[in-house]
């Protein structure tokens, strides 16, 4: 059918344009703020009226990997010139680096290990949830199970726990068996967490590949594991995937259990970054520069799993 | 029929080469029933215990048990009921917020326009984003002195965090800021599922705006709108991170806040775990609501 707009109508439209344009100003804003702050020279973060426009610097990166003090009077001109360039930024901007007496070696930042952790916890948690998610998706999907929709619900209402509940009787059998401050810790309660989100999703991935492909395969001899290892673990790739990111960035953005549950060796990015803050006049360059990094693989996965992002909140509820 | 008789027959007796599919059944489901109970239940089983106990996990003295005692307490403590009361306040303007903002958002969105992907992809971002580390920068942005929002805004040096009359509100603006976009996300798969047939015989009639929205545009998004609000309502019932994180005035005290501090700063280890139960009946009930709220959307 033609579209035989009205005047009134485009001019409504052209309105919605601008108001689209105007309300993605203001929810970007907040993050361009992490973005251009993690750019800027440490007397640029902090200024009245703020700074919009500046020279982009990686002085915040330079400062954010290795411990640092306050420069305290002035760098001697012969050090200065025999400083690597990052290190140059660094005394630029009023810092100096902290370097070992004896060896002269350069003791790193918190950061890359908290980045680190964040990373092993949250891929090994996430592969553990989805693959357990998968087949027990499977499993409910494919056969019959006695009161399914109550276990379903079971397996969902663990997900609901509010974090700080679970973390106090855990807290304990944590500390009675030494799972206090370890990676194994944070990846089982994370495992934990996103299970049963995975179960949900999944079962939702594999309702929608036909029985009959896999009753095919059961007339062609395969064996029921052959038919879903060959014929419905490849159909539900797409599924497993979108999974897969979502687990990985709920596990990523995780904050209440980390805090709760670690304190120096297996800590992740979340609990640290605030921390940096603490009391007095916090460098909000360097703490930008970290939330920058730890934002931007999350920032790029949303953009990746952009036609299952309905799916995945509402816990399958709603497929597009 | 026939040929979906023999079918069945055949699949039934070819999986019997390899496991039964019993087997594999109970070989794909228990593990994940197991470990949810080893890690959910059973420590819920042990924080009941304790829930009765005056257990302090700071000393090595023994738990007492002494009853109700813990759940008679915090019932008849002012305290606790006023964090309960700012969590509903909370709830109640974060939630609101979100459905206003969210809803228009989509109302704005649902139209044919260049780079729509883009946009709603970029909108979505605020709720993909760590709510620790994205919060933390609220408070750059509050801060009266150098903040964005009072410079743009011309408020001056307006305080927000400090002020613990404002304190709330700014913690729920971060809030709705962040899960906007949910309900926006929600509210765009509603809205597009309303059937074009319908506004073209609104506009046959000389329905007017109001009455389409009114009539036929809220009435068939309200079901999935509804799936949005209870979700947003658990969720902002739960909410710790950006909270604790933003502001500690005792203004801003939500409950699972109180709790965490109860827990693991006050170190009252069995007093916490009788306000973890209370908290986690509350939490239970709005979520059967929010699954039979699910499973009525499945069905249709």
């Amino acid at each position: 059918m033609a579209e035989i707009k009205t005047k009134g109508e485009t001019l409504a439209n052209r309105a919605a344009i601008v108001a689209v344009i105007v309300a993605l100003i203001v929810m970007l804003t907040p993050i361009y703020w992490i973005a251009s702050t993690a750019f800027k020279p440490r007397n640029l973060s902090t200024t009245s009226p703020p700074t919009v426009v500046f020279a982009p610097t990686l002085t915040p990166f330079a400062k954010l990997f290795v411990s640092r003090s306050n420069l305290r009077g002035t760098v001697d001109p012969a050090v200065y010139d025999a400083a690597p360039w990052w290190e140059k930024r660094i005394y630029d901007d009023g810092g100096q680096v902290v370097r070992n007496k004896k060896t002269q070696e350069l003791t790193p930042s918190g950061y890359l290990d908290r980045y680190t952790n964040s990373l092993i916890i949250s891929i090994v948690s996430t592969v553990l949830a989805v693959s357990m998610g998968t087949l027990t998706a499977y499993g409910f999907s494919r056969f019959k199970i006695k009161g399914e929709s109550d276990w379903l619900f079971f397996i969902l209402s663990t997900r609901m726990l509010p974090p700080v509940v679970v973390a106090i009787p855990m807290f304990l059998m944590y500390r009675a068996v030494g799972l206090f401050d370890t990676h194994l810790g944070l990846i089982i309660l994370y495992t934990a967490f996103n299970l049963s989100f995975s179960v949900w999703i999944m079962k939702g991935f594999i309702d929608e590949i036909p029985r009959e492909y896999e009753e095919a395969a059961l007339v062609d001899g395969y064996t029921r594991l052959q038919a879903f290892w060959k014929i419905v673990l490849p159909e539900a790739l797409t599924g497993i995937a979108a999974t897969a990111v979502f687990c990985f960035i709920v596990a990523w953005n995780e904050y209440a259990f980390a805090l709760i549950m670690t304190n120096r060796h297996a800590q992740t990015a979340p609990p640290y970054i605030p921390s940096q803050v603490g009391s007095g006049l916090p460098d909000w360059t360097v703490i930008a520069a970290g939330s920058f990094l730890f934002l931007l693989p999350v920032a790029t996965f949303t953009f990746l799993l952009r036609n299952h992002l309905l799916r995945g909140m509402s816990f399958g509820a709603i497929r597009k | 029929m026939t040929e979906v008789m023999t079918r069945l027959k055949l699949g039934s007796s070819a999986a019997a080469r390899g496991l039964s599919d019993l087997t594999i059944r109970n070989l794909f489901i228990i593990p994940t029933i197991a470990f949810l109970i080893i890690f959910n239940v059973f420590p819920l089983i042990y924080s009941l215990w304790t829930s009765f106990t005056d257990f302090r996990a700071s000393t090595s003295a023994p738990a007492n048990w002494i009853g109700l005692a813990n759940y008679r307490e915090l019932l008849g403590d002012e305290v606790i009921w006023r964090n309960f009361t700012i969590t509903a306040k909370y709830v109640l303007i974060s939630v609101t917020g979100q459905v206003v903002v969210g809803f228009g958002l989509a109302m704005l969105l649902n139209r044919p326009f260049p780079l729509k992907g883009l946009i709603s992809t970029l909108l979505l971002l605020p709720m993909m984003l760590s709510p620790a580390v994205v919060g933390l920068f609220w408070k750059l942005l509050y801060d009266p002195n150098f903040g964005i929002i009072n410079n743009f805004l011309g408020l001056g040096k307006f305080e927000w965090l400090a002020n613990p009359s404002v304190a709330l509100y700014a913690v729920a603006i971060v809030d709705i800021w962040m899960w906007s976009p949910f309900v926006m996300l929600l509210s765009l798969a509603g809205l597009s599922a309303v059937p074009k047939h319908l506004y073209e015989a609104a506009e046959i009639d000389r329905a007017g705006a109001f009455y389409t929205f009114f009539r036929i545009t809220l009435p068939l998004v309200s079901p999935i709108l509804m799936i949005a609000i209870i979700f947003r309502t658990m969720e902002a019932f739960k909410t710790f991170d950006h909270a604790y994180i933003l502001s500690s005035q005792p203004t801003t005290e939500l409950i699972s806040i109180r709790l965490y501090k109860m827990a693991f700063q006050e170190w009252q280890t069995g007093m916490s775990s009788a306000l973890a139960y209370i908290v986690l009946i509350m939490v239970v009930a709005i979520t059967n609501i929010y699954v039979k709220y699910l499973n009525k959307a499945k069905a249709r």
